[in-house]
């Protein structure tokens, strides 16, 4: 299998392919043919996985063509699988496998579902490309091939403005990060003259330290839009106007973690400078608390678990920008989150198909009894997310803790460390908030609901992912993070003392998890009120994103449609002025100049001989004179 | 009687012919003032052949003759045929190609 790795990209896009050009004939069976490809790719990664151990070096890399070639620069084609990319690849298309599985039942009665599942296997095939590539030109190539998946996802239902507006936001601001990844990659040629991750690597320690920066910075900026981190962070929450299945696989478990990927995958450079690592970590606990403040302020359930996603990815960015060993506990923490959040959007999928796609958990509420196996396996999202031992959240999100707090200055140790902190409690208290809302307290439903479960094809993945949120934390924190050791560095051998202990910091973080989980219980056991309420300035800030989009709107989308609308007048006024007024005055000019052919012979004899009498004198005016 | 006096009458010949052209209306009236016109010239070359003793003008004369009456032919024809459609003879009357 190692070696005809490609298989794994061409089955998705072969399927993406016969779905989108096949046409209505493929309305009955599309969508199997739609769930089988992400599973096959499923087998085969399995197959890869394990072939991987018994290799040399623990990577197999293959070269299928050369992309192109230019001078001195080629670029190739080639695939590459290590231990980092095979987490990815079985994330990728294990829980994409269950959650297609689950959008065969969530999409049944949409017109669209062969389109749906076309692009859905498209953006599993971009995906693996971004993972499987081993060079940054192929990451790009999958980066652009996700981003035109989650565009088209997100704007599926084109005939709603908001979903269509969504669609453009999330493909704007990912232009901002896509342009700062793609002039990393000129740098890189410019600089080293290769792309290839190993060449690029090995020759990091030669460049300067502001060229590492800057590289860095580029790659940050990428990975800030991709992945939904602060200041692109914006359009995330939009692109819930999605189908929810496309929540859970794009908005939540693999298209944007594509950041941290870049980063972990770019590790060598990211270790090679401390001030980069210290803007990655501050980005990082800055969109966390961001996250969670948002999250709790926001009233329909898609948007707070999509706030909680950013929230999420918060950590793992502290984590990669934390470096050394920290690079492994973040791609852990990312695959525990893959599963506990997929399965907690496929359990809001599930609560809106039974309350006709209701959104708004004011109007939910003691729907535990109504639907059983979605409660459940819900409830084991959330005690998951909030990092209650045994179940993932705890084995992955407390090691993150541990390492903020475990670094060289004291300052740093306080401030991330206490960020991270914070952030557990506050996710505990916005996810119980959540959590209660939708599933207990008293009912608050609009008139004629008739809440019920969904149907088998969508509470069997639901079951699979919430065994996922349970275990896969436990059964990953320590042998994966050894496992991944060749692609992403070792643990320093020599233990850092941070300013708090080990057993401190997870006590101190149970006791805020238990404190804000208690709380949010206290305030929400008995319902909300089900129109906004007046709020302290804190709370309206949050509304309002923290002010994000209107700053953005202030500062950039205001001036920009200034100068668009400045451009359009100069032009409608300047430059066709200066072609019209051109050709008006020939116009205007020659309308007077054919008075001159009156149609009579003889003022034609006149000037005949005017000009004759003309040549005549000239003639002996340069005789004579 | 010097030759000069021939080169005064074509001058004065060509003059009328320029000033019936340009003042009269009749085309046949007009087509006479062009060949009174041509044949101003053609004293002038044969004039100016005698000044110079050569024959090269009287030459050029006899082709001038030539052209006028093949010109003549051509110019009949087209006023008799703009007489038969307009019934006028006037050069004013045909002034149709124009702005």
């Amino acid at each position: 299998m190692l070696s005809n790795l490609w298989l794994l990209i061409a089955i998705p896009a072969a399927s993406a392919a016969v779905l989108l050009l096949a046409g209505r004939k493929a309305d009955r069976w599309g969508h199997w043919l739609g769930v089988l490809a992400p599973a096959a790719s499923f087998v085969l990664g399995l197959i890869a996985f394990f072939g991987l151990r018994d290799l040399p070096g623990r990577a197999a890399e293959q070269t299928l063509w050369t992309f192109f070639k230019s001078g001195d620069m080629t670029i190739d084609f080639g695939l590459l699988f290590d231990p980092l990319t095979a987490v990815f690849v079985l994330l990728i298309t294990g829980v994409g496998s269950l959650i297609h599985l689950y959008a065969v039942g969530y999409m049944a009665h949409d017109e669209g579902r062969r389109r749906f599942f076309g692009y859905f296997n498209l953006f599993v095939a971009a995906m693996l490309l971004l993972v499987l590539g081993n060079n940054y030109v192929m990451l790009y190539l999958g980066w652009e091939g996700v981003g035109l998946a989650s565009y088209l996802l997100i704007s599926f239902w084109y005939n709603r403005p908001s979903a269509a507006t969504a669609g453009k936001k999330a493909f704007l601001m990912n232009r901002v990060g896509d342009a700062g990844f793609a002039i990393a990659i000129f740098l890189m040629l410019a600089q080293l003259g290769t792309v290839n991750y190993n060449q690029v690597f090995s020759q990091v320690g030669a460049l300067t330290t502001g060229t590492v920066l800057v590289l860095g910075l580029l790659l940050l900026l990428g990975a800030c839009g991709k992945s939904g981190q602060f200041p692109l962070q914006a359009w995330l929450p939009d692109a819930m106007e999605g189908p929810t299945p496309v929540s859970a696989l794009i908005h939540a478990a693999t298209m944007v973690t594509a950041g941290v990927y870049l980063i972990a995958r770019s590790n060598p450079i990211f270790s090679a400078n401390s001030t980069l690592q210290l803007i990655v970590v501050s980005v990082g606990a800055l969109t966390l608390l961001m996250g969670c403040i948002i999250g709790a302020a926001k009233d329909d359930i898609k948007r707070v678990l999509a706030w909680s996603t950013v929230s999420q990815i918060g950590y793992m960015f502290l984590g990669v920008g934390l470096g050394g060993g920290a690079y492994a506990l973040a791609i852990i923490h990312l695959l525990a989150h893959g599963f506990f959040k997929a399965n907690m959007f496929l359990g809001a999928g599930s609560v809106m198909h039974g309350m006709q796609d209701q959104v708004d958990i004011r109007r939910f509420g003691g729907l535990a009894k109504y639907m059983k196996i979605t409660w459940l396996t819900f409830m084991m999202g959330w005690l998951a997310i909030i990092g209650l031992p045994p179940l993932s959240g705890f084995f992955t999100k407390e090691p993150i803790i541990a390492a903020a707090f475990e670094q060289h200055d004291a300052w740093k140790s306080w401030v991330f460390g206490g960020a991270a902190l914070l952030g557990a409690g506050l996710t505990a208290f916005y996810m119980t908030r959540l959590f209660v809302l939708t599933f207990h307290g008293p009912k608050r439903w609009t008139d004629g609901q008739h809440p019920h479960e969904s149907p088998a094809v969508m509470w069997i993945p639901l079951v699979l992912l919430a065994i996922g949120s349970v275990v896969a934390g436990g059964l990953m924190a320590s042998p994966v993070a050894k496992w991944l050791e060749p692609p992403l560095p070792a643990a320093p051998a020599e233990e850092v003392h941070g300013v708090l202990g080990h057993t401190a910091i997870t006590v101190l973080s149970l006791v805020l998890t238990v404190l804000g989980a208690g709380l949010a219980w206290a305030l929400f056991r008995r319902g909300t009120a089900l129109e906004p309420q007046p709020a302290g300035p804190v709370v309206r800030a949050a509304r309002a994103n923290l002010y994000t989009d209107a700053f953005n709107e202030a500062v950039f989308e205001k001036p920009g449609s200034w100068l668009t609308r400045a451009l359009v007048y100069v032009d409608n006024k300047g430059i066709d002025g200066v072609v019209n007024g051109l050709a008006a005055l020939v116009g205007g000019g020659s309308g007077r100049l054919r008075r001159l052919q009156t149609g009579f012979v003889r003022s034609y004899a006149l000037s005949m001989l005017a000009g004759g009498v003309l040549v005549l004198g000239a003639l002996l005016a340069v005789r004579l004179g | 009687m010097t030759p000069m006096w021939y080169i005064v009458l074509a001058a004065v010949l060509f003059s009328i012919g320029a000033v019936g052209v340009l003042v009269r209306r009749n085309a046949i009236v007009l087509f006479m003032c062009v060949e009174l016109m041509l044949n101003a010239a053609n004293l002038a070359l044969v004039t100016f052949s005698r000044i110079n003793g050569t024959l090269d003008g009287q030459i050029m004369a006899f082709f001038a003759m030539v052209v006028a009456a093949a010109e003549v032919v051509i110019g009949l024809a087209i006023i008799m045929l703009i007489f038969r459609t307009r019934r006028s003879a006037s050069v004013d009357d045909a002034n149709l190609l124009k702005y």
